[in-house]
């Protein structure tokens, strides 16, 4: 199963999740979540349940929605799985093009239940890599959601609040401008920490340019992979001018057919093992980036309270009235400001090293990966002119 | 001073020289020779006219029609044809819609029947049309197979016209250039064509009259497009008895061959639209890449991110290399083949043409006999006279009909075994080289990334 983050599951393995299961049916996907756990809490050792996408996502939100995790980085929700485009294209394919001999169709469908396969893949490694992140956290795993999540048999029957959640998202978003205006420092907030200003700075923009990157990356594989289609084509027009050539050219366009089927593969391969190692990353990145500047917004909303609770102080002070309350407010204020401030610079300096290593990972492994196939597109070509030289 | 009039003066009379060369359109200048097309030449076998000069030059070859060692050994042995076209140095002449485009046209050969061993000259794209023209109404009837010109494209063309700099028209006039110069050399390779007087003219005259009758949209232009039409009108009502099972096969060898080929084509054009996007992209990509290396703060790892924009920009010029090979060495090959084939199944309707005739003039001869006979029986002497003087003149037709019929078959035989030994050495150079450039691709790739590595693990 790829992993496609680096989850430090090292040194701590009293809480285990993974997705051992995972089934595909007409509109929805069935996870089965399973668990291996010594701590006091649950009731087994090990134990299943199967949840849908919309579970995660209550979940998520469960933890955003607490002033308890407010000084810490809210692991990234995995995206919906969208098997749309690719169920479109099955179908097309069904729909069927005469014009394509047996051989390309049966070659053609492979590869598309190839793609199908790998968006399935994909998707449960973005479910199993939030769960497995929540658990890795020595505060994010002790919530109660999380352990109704895991061990609760039956169903959470949380569809029914996708509508609400609708509308909740709406009014996420107003605040979300706001929030926008704080962190760009249009609100003529004082930041008073140097280390948060240069994060704020530096995660504003590096938001928006992995977003960049991730976008263009997809581009990218997207004409890898129809680069190695357009070799199902070529080949069995190669095979066919072969079986009817009476010449020499037979054999040179059987084999030359033989070669782009085979190329087909390794750029298929090429473009997937792209799309893992960078798209994916970035895409991880991205997101995580993005709640981290969700962190950012809920220390400077923090401050901002923080301030305003200094001003009505003085207003109470200076007007001689309700000067307790307000004093009382006020240290609240402070308090959980600097509460916040204090887990957020580890939860920065971690997501920092995090990033880091993850980066490094995949990085090599793509290098890694690029090397092997180019090495073997180079055999295979290699051995290809050497057999079409040596005939008369 | 003194020296800076000469100077001067020298570089005038050099820039007259150059306009002279160029201006092929002076409505003052007469036409030298006329615009019809010389007298065919009766083929003879090639080695009696060719003879190599005394010193031999070392010719070196154009891009696609590489010659291999064992090839000019089998040259030695039975045609000998030593003789290499370039066509080279596009340049715009004139201005707005009267504009066009002057190739220089380079020989260089050790044949005898030029004059010199190396000459250029400067030709425009009407020019091959027009000696394609000639070449196809003197030896397509009789069956030759006459390499079709390359094609015309009024909307390629205008956009050089109108003076558009862009990428698009460079590649037009690259794409141009190149089928030009595989079109003279598929020519100057067929033994008999090269011994053609309009074909020595185009390549070493310094001037040629305008070939007027390939504008596109002249009145010649659309008349020969009808009669394209009223020719395949009758192809479909001759019924031919086919008595050699040879044509049969051979011309259902054709089709087949059309049909594969055009799908090859269409699946390969696809192919280089993609690799085309697949670089815009890359680049696209390095451009964010590098960007994103700027923000990151931690250093090794913002280093190792613009060390990887570097070599993605790398790499899409190797997409851009690669789209160009794929394009040029695969994609034009089978575009000419297409178009081969196309002249190849002319030269079989030609044969069903001219069988047709000589079924006609037996039809004829019988009739006339009839007409004799009934004369006799009517007793008109006169009559009958001029009955016997008809049949003796058809019985001529007759016999001249079946000598067309058996030489453009045995033409045909000859054309076709030629045509497939051309076509396997063809397509096997071609792949080779395709290959090779995959190769090239795979290694320059190799390269980079091992470059990179390093780079990625130095991240700490």
């Amino acid at each position: 199963m790829p992993s496609s983050t680096a989850v430090d599951l090292h040194g701590d393995s009293s809480l285990q999740v993974e997705i051992s299961d995972a089934v595909s049916e007409r509109d929805k996907v069935k996870f089965t979540v399973q668990t291996k756990s010594c701590l006091p809490h649950f009731a087994q050792t090990e134990f299943s349940v199967v949840r849908q996408h919309e579970e995660f996502i209550w979940l998520h939100d469960a933890y955003v929605e607490n002033e308890e995790y407010a000084g810490l980085i809210i692991p990234p929700a995995p995206p919906r799985p969208d098997f749309e485009a690719s169920r479109e294209k099955l179908q097309k394919l069904g729909e069927g093009d005469s014009s394509i001999t047996r051989e390309e169709f049966a070659k053609m469908k492979q590869e598309l239940e190839a793609e199908y396969l790998a968006i399935f893949k994909k998707t449960v490694a973005m479910h199993e890599v939030f769960l497995q992140r929540l658990a890795a956290h020595p505060t994010l795993r002790r919530d109660h959601n999380f352990f109704v999540f895991l061990e609760y048999g039956q169903d959470l029957s949380v569809r029914g609040k996708n509508r609400k959640e609708l509308l909740g998202g709406f009014l996420r978003n107003i605040v979300k401008s706001a929030d926008e205006a704080l962190i760009t420092g249009m609100s003529g907030l004082k930041e008073v920490d140097d280390f948060f200003e240069h994060e704020r700075t530096f995660l504003l923009e590096y938001h928006t340019r992995i977003r960049d990157a991730c976008l263009r990356a997809d581009r990218v594989m997207h004409s890898h992979k129809c680069l190695a289609d357009d070799y199902i084509p070529i080949s069995a027009a190669l095979s066919s001018l072969g079986t009817q050539e009476v010449n020499q050219l037979k054999t040179s366009f059987l084999k030359l057919a033989e070669l782009f089927e085979r190329l087909r593969k390794l750029e298929g391969r090429m473009a997937s093992d792209e799309d893992l190692k960078l798209s994916d990353m970035l895409r991880y990145y991205m997101r995580d980036s993005q709640a981290a500047k969700d962190l950012l917004y809920r220390r400077l909303r923090a401050l901002a309270d923080y301030e305003n609770a200094n001003k009505a102080l003085d207003k109470a002070r200076t007007r001689n009235r309700e000067v307790r309350t307000a004093e009382s407010h006020q240290q609240l204020c402070c308090q959980r400001f600097e509460r916040l401030s204090d887990s957020a610079k580890q939860e920065l300096m971690d997501f920092k090293s995090r990033r880091v290593s993850s980066f490094r990972k995949n990085l090599i492994e793509l290098a890694e990966l690029e090397l092997k196939h180019a090495k073997a597109s180079t055999l295979l070509l290699r051995n290809t002119l050497v057999a079409l030289k040596g005939e008369p | 001073m003194m020296t800076e009039k000469i100077f001067l003066q020298i570089i005038n009379s050099l820039r007259a020289e150059a306009t002279e060369e160029v201006s092929l359109d002076s409505p003052e200048r007469e036409p030298i020779l006329s615009s019809e097309p010389s007298p065919a030449v009766t083929p003879v076998t090639p080695t009696t006219l060719i003879a190599p000069r005394i010193e031999s030059k070392s010719l070196s070859a154009p891009v696609i029609f590489d010659r291999s060692r064992e090839e000019i050994e089998e040259e030695a042995n039975g045609d000998v044809f030593d003789i290499e076209i370039g066509v080279s140095d596009p340049e715009k002449v004139g201005d707005g819609m009267n504009a066009y485009m002057a190739y220089r046209v380079t020989t260089k050969t050790s044949l005898s029947m030029f004059s010199k061993s190396e000459f250029s000259v400067k030709r425009r794209f009407s020019d091959f049309l027009g000696l394609h023209s000639k070449l196809a109404s003197k030896y397509l009837h009789v069956g030759y197979i006459v390499p079709p010109a390359p094609e015309k494209s009024i909307v390629g063309m205008t956009k050089v016209k109108v003076g558009k700099e862009d990428s698009s028209s460079t590649e037009f006039v690259e794409k141009r250039r190149a089928a030009l110069e595989r079109y003279l050399q598929r020519t100057v390779k067929h033994p008999t064509l090269l011994q053609d007087p309009d074909l020595r003219q185009f390549l070493e005259s310094s001037e040629l009259p305008r070939a007027v009758n390939t504008q596109a949209l002249s009145g010649a232009g659309i008349l020969r497009m009808v009669n394209k039409a009223a020719d395949a009108v009758n192809k479909m009502t001759i019924k031919m008895n086919e008595s050699d099972a040879w044509f049969e096969e051979k011309q259902q060898q054709f089709e087949n061959l059309d049909q594969q080929l055009r799908k090859l084509h269409a699946s390969v054009e696809a192919l280089v639209c993609h690799r085309k996007e697949l670089s815009a992209n890359t680049a696209a990509f390095a451009k964010s890449a590098a960007m994103l290396g700027n923000s990151e703060d931690h250093t090794a790892l913002s280093r190792a991110l613009s060390q990887l924009a570097e070599v993605e920009e790398k790499i899409d010029q190797l997409h851009q290399e690669q789209a160009f090979a794929d394009f040029y060495m695969f994609s034009e090959l089978l575009s000419d083949y297409i178009r081969l084939i196309a002249a190849v199944k002319g030269v079989f309707d030609h044969r069903m043409k001219c069988w047709q005739k000589w079924e006609d003039a037996q039809i004829t001869l019988l009739k006339k006999r009839e007409t004799e006979a009934k004369m006799m029986v009517a007793n008109k002497p006169d009559k009958i006279q001029q009955a016997k003087n008809e049949i003796r003149e058809w019985e001529a037709k007759v016999q001249q009909g079946e000598r067309d019929f058996e030489q453009i078959s045995k033409t045909i035989r000859k054309e076709v075994g030629r045509f497939e030994k051309e076509r396997v050495k063809d397509f096997k150079t071609v792949i080779i080289k395709y290959l090779e450039s995959l190769v090239q691709t795979q290694q320059q790739l190799i390269k980079y990334w091992e470059a990179f590595l390093p780079e990625a693990k130095a991240i700490a």
